[in-house]
């Protein structure tokens, strides 16, 4: 009997209802450009499945600009473009027969400003890359809304007004909304560049509080300016300056016994 | 559950519906292009009779006289020219002056309003200012201001002439009033980008703010002002309806600008739904691709202009 | 002095208004919107087939106007950088500065040439050729006003591109882009020039676009320069029915870009 209920609230209130398989990323000796701007020098990386894993670093290091490769998203901008390999689930996807389009939908992304489709209620916001991709079905669109919801720890506060415009929440819970957007189309990994820095101290540890939910299901990766944050929420840390991964290693270590001078440095506020 | 959605077979259609999206997208933008092309084309093939008959001596020619098959325009670049000018000469400094009071002056409430009545002023209809100019300001042309203009400069050969009430002078003064919105719009937009900086360096100078708006605004902003009276010019050309309904319609060129006159445009206008020979009609068309051409000219011009220093006339779509 | 200048640019404005409102107000009756013209010097009759005219002829041009410009536009706008866009920029302003009667010469030899005869289909064709500058140039301001966040946000739940221009994109410049249509038409509503010779005017009915067609601008100018007073005083109800519409539309249009999606 009790066996019975913890499966049913397992159902409702974690990502694993929507999420079919996770997987970690491995990143090979990938390189970035703007037009001729060297962005990302070689970086290579092993993204464990099931954690968070945190990137850290100043501002322009390309932290922000890597977590874009890892979703071909990099490339959409006019004159930018990257090189070597990706491995989502043993697959590259920087392969030539890999349709990047199907790469994003199997690579979730929530961006800093939290940012939910002005004309549409919250139902058809998480709706959203269901529809477009073609689902028609009644059922199904409200079955994965209200996961995606659950999961996202959106639900309760929303249940009653489904229709309302998903501009009429807080910062907060946009965010939150856009995080259950993105899961409702069941991705392998979900990226987050910066989720909480454009949010008030108690979203933002709801945030961090939801990604470590999340983790117990999704492979999540974090881009964060904020250090602690990255402590508080990540089993293991890569660190970036200057468009190269100078140390990467458990939370822990990275933290309290770094290798390299250079991490030492930023941790302890010599510079960034 | 999750929705499954399948892979790498899908990749090629949908790169493929990029494409054609964006081809059918393409294709459209291209449209414009190829309907100046087009139009290019269509008036050149149209007007040829008269250009391998009259070549360049057309725009020379005074005599336009469709029974004997003469066609000279120059009376009309000069109805067309003249009256032009005349618009500009009145509309430019009181232009400038609302955009001064617009930009610099007005409080902000005020601000607002008067740009949509600036607005509404470019929103009338050219019949409708002529039907205004037939009505009520050639009459008071006729009554009021040629007495007054007779009155104290009637020395000049300017204004010699009976007072008709329609001419080159009411012409130009509906012209006036039709042109004004342009010059206001692009001239507040541009004195506007004028950044805070040179204004407030002059004010620290100790400088009125008249003396700020002559000496730091208006020299920053002078290549879009200038800008906007190209525009306001081409604009002027190329008006029709309202400068046909009062100044005259006679082919002549006389000094005075109480005389009758006529325009380019108002004797397309004016002759062409009627005119039957071929070469009646490829003059008229002739006529035609010479404004086209000078206010595509003028256009350009007025842009390169402006957008040396503002993003573009926005305030006003033409 | 400026304030003295904004006073002088702007009292023609009430002039004419004050006018039409007088006079114009006089002659609106029934009969005006409802009978079409009488024989020349006869008193009374009305302008209903001009101004049913008007809505053809904007209708034709919308038709071939809206089409073009707005996916155009659009192409400006989400292709920014393509060469394509640069001349289609350059010509679309150059073309709104054309004078409209060199739009009707166009369609003349396009449309009225070949057919032998003037008809509506002709001044819808060149009333057309007006609208797509227009619409193109509203369009592409709109458009790209629209964050990229959302094409991002779209694009990376797996979102091809042509889905997410036509149904996130579109959608949230929707308004704007409807109040660039609106304001462009309101201004070939009011254009004669290009009709003279193509829609030509006419003093019946007619349904049949490949026949002349009557138009209020155009009934406007021939009842101005007519030697009757009586149809001078339905000229006057004409301007002012017209330039209703234009203000009617322009407030509107200003309705309609306040509910567009704040973009800023």
């Amino acid at each position: 009997m009790v066996q019975v209920m913890e499966d049913v609230r397992v159902e409702k209130h974690s990502a694993a209802a929507l999420i079919d398989r996770t997987t970690g990323i491995q990143a090979e000796d990938v390189h970035a450009w703007f037009d001729k701007l060297h962005a990302l020098r070689g970086i290579s990386m092993t993204i464990a499945e099931r954690q968070v894993t945190a990137i850290i670093g100043p501002s322009g290091c390309g932290k922000s600009t890597f977590l874009r490769c890892l979703n071909r998203m990099h490339e959409l901008v006019p004159g930018a473009r990257a090189s070597g390999r990706v491995l989502v689930d043993g697959g590259d996807i920087y392969s030539p027969n890999v349709d990047p389009v199907e790469v994003r939908r199997r690579v979730g992304m929530v961006f800093q400003k939290p940012n939910p489709f002005p004309t549409m209620s919250i139902y058809d916001n998480v709706a959203a890359g269901l529809k477009l991709a073609g689902e028609r079905n009644r059922k199904t669109l409200d079955q994965v809304v209200e996961q995606s919801l659950h999961a996202a720890a959106l639900w309760e506060e929303v249940k009653d007004r489904l229709q309302k415009p998903g501009t009429s929440l807080s910062g907060g819970q946009q965010q939150r909304l856009c995080i259950a957007r993105a899961l409702a189309v069941s991705p392998e990994v979900l990226l987050m560049d910066e989720p909480a820095s454009a949010l008030d101290p108690a979203s933002t540890l709801r945030i961090e509080e939801l990604a470590r939910e999340l983790a117990k299901d999704i492979t999540i990766v974090i881009v964060t300016h904020n250090m602690q944050q990255a402590a508080r929420v990540s089993v293991e840390t890569g660190f970036f300056l200057d468009g190269e991964l100078i140390e990467f290693g458990s939370t822990n270590d990275i933290f309290t016994r770094p290798k390299e001078r250079r991490t030492e440095d930023y941790i302890t506020g010599r510079f960034g | 559950m999750a929705v499954n959605v399948v892979g790498a077979a899908r990749s090629s259609v949908r790169a493929t519906g990029d494409r054609v999206f964006q081809l059918l997208l393409a294709s459209m933008a291209a449209g414009i292009p190829l309907i100046m092309g087009l139009m290019l084309v269509a008036l050149v093939a149209a007007a040829r009779p008269a250009i391998e008959r009259f070549g360049v001596g057309f725009l020379s020619g005074s005599t336009w006289d469709p029974v004997a098959g003469e066609f000279g325009v120059l009376p009309f670049i000069y109805g067309t020219l003249v009256s032009s000018a005349l618009a500009l000469l009145i509309s430019v400094p009181l232009g400038i002056g609302t955009a001064v009071f617009l930009s610099e002056l007005a409080p902000g409430w005020l601000r607002s309003p008067v740009r949509f009545l600036v607005e509404l002023l470019a929103a009338i209809p050219s019949v409708v200012y002529g039907l205004w100019g037939i009505f009520v300001l050639v009459p008071w042309v006729r009554t009021v201001l040629t007495p007054a203009l007779k009155g104290t400069l009637g020395f000049l050969p300017l204004f010699t002439g009976p007072p008709l009430g329609i001419g080159m002078l009411t012409a130009g003064l509906i012209l006036s009033v039709m042109v004004v919105p342009f010059i206001v719009a692009v001239s507040t937009e541009v004195m506007r980008a004028v950044p805070r900086s040179q204004r407030e360096a002059a004010l620290a100078l100790g400088a009125t703010t008249w003396e700020t708006t002559r000496k730091a605004v208006i020299p920053y902003a002078r290549s879009g002002i200038v800008g906007a009276i190209f525009l306001a010019l081409a604009r002027a050309l190329g008006e029709t309806m309202a400068v046909t309904m009062v100044i005259g319609n006679v082919p002549q060129i006389k000094a005075s600008l109480l005389a009758p006159a006529y325009t380019v445009s108002a004797v397309i206008a004016n002759e062409f739904a009627e005119a039957t020979q071929d070469l009646y009609v490829a003059a008229l068309v002739y006529a035609g691709l010479a404004l086209f051409l000078v206010t595509v000219i003028v256009n350009i011009l007025a842009r390169v202009l402006v957008f040396r220093v503002a993003r573009g006339p926005g305030l006003i779509r033409e | 002095m400026s304030f003295l200048c904004t006073v002088a640019v702007l009292a023609p404005l009430f002039l004419i208004l004050a006018f039409l409102a007088r006079t114009g107000l006089g002659a609106l009756n029934w009969d005006f919107f409802t009978k079409i013209p009488g024989a020349a010097g006869e008193a009374g009759g009305g302008m209903a087939n001009a101004i049913a005219g008007t809505v053809v002829l904007i209708g034709l041009a919308g038709l071939l106007g809206v089409p073009l410009g707005v996916l155009g536009g659009l192409y400006m706008a989400e292709y920014p950088n393509a060469r394509l866009t640069t001349l289609a920029r350059f010509t679309a302003d150059v073309m709104n500065g054309v004078p409209s009667i060199v739009m009707g010469l166009f369609a003349y030899v396009l449309v009225v040439l070949p057919l032998r005869h003037f008809s509506a289909l002709s001044g819808g064709v060149a009333l057309g050729v007006m609208l797509v500058p227009t619409v193109m140039r509203t369009t592409e301001e709109i458009v790209r006003l629209v964050p990229q966040s959302f094409r991002e946000a779209s694009l990376a739940l797996g979102i091809p591109q042509w889905k997410t221009i036509l149904r996130v994109v579109v959608p949230t410049a929707a308004a704007g882009i409807v109040t660039g249509i609106m304001v462009g038409m309101a201004r070939i509503a009011g254009e004669t020039a290009p009709l003279l010779f193509t829609a030509f005017g006419n003093r019946f009915w007619n349904w049949n676009i490949m026949q002349p067609i009557a138009a209020l601008p155009l009934q406007i100018f021939s009842y101005a320069i007519s030697p009757f007073d009586d149809w001078h005083r339905q000229a006057w109800a004409g301007a002012l029915v017209l330039v209703a519409i234009v203000l009617l539309v322009n407030i509107a249009a200003r309705a309609a870009a306040a509910r567009q999606v704040k973009l800023r």
